[in-house]
C-alpha cells in the first residue's frame, strides 16, 4: 500500500503549498483532472488535508473523489461563522477504503439566503446528514429528496445550531 | 413531535390506497430500543415503506459543548451513547489532543484500549440480551445482565460511576486505577470466554432463533457503504474495514485481533459477528493486561491535565494551575479535526472547530446509529412486518446517540 501522505507529518497551508507538497495525493489529481478552477483553496494541517470546493461545484466534485476511491461517506456537518462573510462553512468528511486515510471537502455558503446543491446522488447516506445541517442550520440543499427537519419538531422556529441562537433558547 | 403534517412525505401509493395501512412503532414499543417511532407502510404483513421518525431525545448536545470548556464536554460525551460511554470520551479527547497536538503516556494509552475494549464488551451484552429477549429467547437478556454487572462494578471501582464514567479525559485518564482493578479484570475475562459460549449454546443452535434470523434483513455491501452503514454492520455485509485494524489509534497498531467478516449480510451475520467480536476484545484485554507498561497515566502538561489531589493540596504551582484550568479553561490553538474511532456500534468521529479560545467553537458527533437508521427501509422493504422486530434488534441502535 503506498501512503498518500508521503509519511512526513507537516502543515501546508494555501492551495499553492498543498499542490506543490502533496501532488502526488490522489484526490488533488483527481480534482485537478476534473476541474482545476474548482478547487480555490487547499489545506494540510495536524495530517488532514482540507479541500476548499467553489460552492457552485461539490456535488460534481464529490463524484470524482468517489471516482478516484474515496468511496465512503462518513459525515457532513456545518460551522457558522456568524458575523464574518461567507457565513456558513459545511465540511464534508469523506473516507476512502483503499488509501486507508480521509479528506475533508470544504465549502463556503453565503448567509442571506444559505443554500447548496445535494450530494444525496452521489451518496444517498448524505440524506440524514443533509437533513440535520437544514433542520439546525437552516442551509437549503437543492436536490434532496426529503429536506425536512428530522430532530427538532417541524412547527419549530428558528435555527438552533446558529450563533445568534441563544445557548438557552428564547423564553 | 409531528403534529399537523403528514406522516409520510409522500402519501400512500395511489391505486393502492384502499390496501395499505399505515402503522405507527414506537415511540413508546418495548422493541424499538429507546425513543424510536417506525412509521410503517403495510400491505397486509409485508412491509411496502418504512420511515424512522427521530428526535425525541434531543437535548442540543452539540450546542450546549459550545458554551462549555474543553474538560467540561467530556460528561456531556458520556450522555451521547449512554451503553459505551467509554468510547465517547476516547473519541473526544482523542479529537482535542489531536487540537493541541499532546502526547499520551503509554501506560494511559494501553488502559485506553483496554477500557474501549470492556466497553465493547458491555455494549455487545446489552445488545445480545436485548435482541434475544425481542426474538422471545428471554434467558440469555438474564444472563448478559448479570456478566454486564461485574463490568460495571469494574467501572464503579474505576470512576465511582456504574454508567456515565468520565473516565477517559484529555491527556491521559481521571486518576489511577484501584489496586484491585487488574486483578478484578483478569478475573472477568479468565471466566468470561466461557459465558460466551453458555449464549452460544443458548442462541446458535436453537431453531426458532436460527428461523428468526437467517436471511431476513440483507443488506449488499453496496448498500452499506452508499448508506453510510459501519461497524459489525458493515462487516456482517462483506466489507473489510476496521478503523481499529486499518487507521489504528491509540495504540491499537501493538495489538494482534482478528477482524470478523461475513458476507451474508443478515440478521444472522451480524449477530456471529458481534459474537466473535466478543471473543477478539478478551484476546486484547489479556493483551493489554499483559503488556501493560509502567509509567504516568497522565501528559506532563501542567496547564492542561488537572493536576493530582494530593499535589494540588501540598504544591503552589498545581494548586494555581488546578484553579486556572477550572476558572477559565485553557486555549486550544485553532484549527478544525475529525477524529473516527471504532466504536461497538461502528465508526464514529468526532469533528471540532477551534477559535483559539478556551470553548469549542463548533462540536460536531458523526455517530455510527444515525446512519445505520437510514439503511432500515432497504433491509425491510418486501418483508414481514414482524421481521421490523428481528432487524432493529440486530442493527444494534442507541438512540441517546442519534438524537444527541
Amino acid at each position: 500500500m503506498t501512503d498518500p501522505m508521503m509519511a512526513e507529518t507537516k502543515t501546508l497551508i494555501g492551495k499553492a503549498a498543498v499542490l506543490e507538497g502533496l501532488h502526488e495525493h490522489p484526490a488533488i489529481k483527481a480534482i485537478l483532472a476534473w476541474d482545476p478552477a474548482a478547487l480555490t483553496d487547499a489545506k494540510f494541517d495536524r495530517d488532514e488535508l482540507t479541500l476548499t470546493i467553489a460552492a457552485d461545484k461539490i456535488r460534481a466534485a464529490a463524484a470524482s473523489v468517489q471516482a478516484a476511491g474515496y468511496n465512503f461517506f462518513e459525515d457532513v456537518t456545518a460551522v457558522d461563522w456568524f458575523p464574518s462573510s461567507p457565513r456558513f462553512q459545511l465540511s464534508y468528511h469523506i473516507l476512502s477504503h483503499i488509501y486507508k486515510e480521509r479528506i475533508r471537502l470544504r465549502v463556503m455558503v453565503d448567509g442571506d439566503t444559505p443554500a447548496i446543491e445535494s450530494i444525496t446522488s452521489v451518496w444517498p447516506a448524505a440524506n440524514f446528514y443533509e437533513r440535520e445541517v437544514f433542520d439546525l442550520f437552516g442551509i437549503r440543499f437543492e436536490g434532496h429528496p426529503n429536506l425536512r427537519r428530522i430532530l427538532m419538531p417541524d412547527e419549530w422556529q428558528g435555527h438552533p445550531l446558529r450563533k445568534d441562537y441563544p445557548v438557552e433558547g428564547y423564553r | 413531535m409531528n403534529s399537523g403534517t403528514p406522516i409520510l412525505e409522500v402519501p400512500v401509493a395511489e391505486g393502492a390506497r384502499d390496501q395499505h395501512m399505515i402503522l405507527n412503532m414506537g415511540p413508546q414499543h418495548p422493541a424499538m430500543h429507546g425513543v424510536l417511532r417506525l412509521v410503517v407502510e403495510i400491505d397486509g404483513e409485508i412491509v411496502v415503506r418504512l420511515y424512522p421518525e427521530i428526535g425525541y431525545l434531543h437535548t442540543g448536545i452539540e450546542k450546549t459543548c459550545e458554551a462549555k470548556f474543553y474538560h467540561q464536554v467530556v460528561p456531556l460525551t458520556d450522555r451521547l451513547d449512554y451503553l459505551s460511554p467509554m468510547a465517547n470520551n476516547l473519541c473526544y479527547c482523542l479529537a482535542v489532543e489531536k487540537l493541541l497536538g499532546l502526547e499520551i503516556p503509554a501506560k494511559a494509552q494501553w488502559l485506553r484500549v483496554l477500557l474501549a475494549e470492556l466497553t465493547r464488551l458491555n455494549s455487545h451484552l446489552i445488545w445480545l440480551g436485548t435482541h434475544a429477549m425481542d426474538i422471545g429467547a428471554l434467558t440469555v437478556f438474564l444472563y448478559c445482565f448479570r456478566e454486564r454487572e461485574e463490568i460495571l462494578r469494574i467501572f464503579e471501582g474505576l470512576s465511582g460511576q456504574r454508567m456515565m464514567t468520565s473516565y477517559i479525559r484529555i491527556g491521559g485518564l481521571a486518576m489511577e486505577p484501584p489496586l484491585d482493578f487488574f486483578d478484578r479484570v483478569q478475573g472477568f475475562i479468565r471466566t468470561f470466554p466461557e459465558k460466551i459460549d453458555e449464549y452460544s449454546n443458548l442462541l446458535t443452535g436453537n431453531p426458532i432463533f436460527r428461523n428468526r434470523l437467517k436471511g431476513v434483513g440483507i443488506l449488499s455491501a453496496a448498500d452499506a457503504i452508499a448508506l453510510g452503514v459501519t461497524g459489525p454492520n458493515m462487516r456482517g455485509s462483506g466489507v473489510d474495514f476496521d478503523l481499529r485494524r486499518d487507521m489504528p489509534y491509540s495504540g491499537y497498531e501493538k495489538f494482534q485481533f482478528k477482524v470478523p467478516i461475513a458476507t451474508e449480510g443478515d440478521c444472522w451475520a451480524r449477530y456471529l459477528i458481534r459474537l466473535v467480536e466478543m471473543r477478539e476484545s478478551v484476546g486484547m484485554i489479556q493483551q493489554a493486561l499483559d503488556g501493560m507498561p509502567e509509567g504516568p497515566i497522565k501528559a506532563d502538561a501542567p496547564k492542561i491535565v488537572l493536576p493530582d489531589r494530593e499535589k494540588m493540596k501540598t504544591q503552589m504551582e498545581a494548586l494555581i494551575h488546578h484553579f486556572k484550568i477550572v476558572t477559565e479553561g485553557f486555549a486550544v490553538p485553532a484549527g478544525e479535526v475529525y477524529q473516527g474511532i471504532e466504536s461497538p456500534r461502528g465508526q464514529m468521529g468526532y469533528y471540532i472547530v477551534s477559535d483559539g479560545t478556551a470553548k469549542p467553537y463548533r462540536v460536531h458527533f458523526r455517530n455510527p446509529s444515525f446512519a445505520t437508521l437510514q439503511a432500515l427501509e432497504t433491509m425491510l422493504k418486501g418483508r414481514m412486518i414482524a421481521d421490523v422486530i428481528a432487524v432493529v434488534g440486530s442493527i444494534d441502535i442507541v438512540l441517546g446517540e442519534i438524537d444527541r
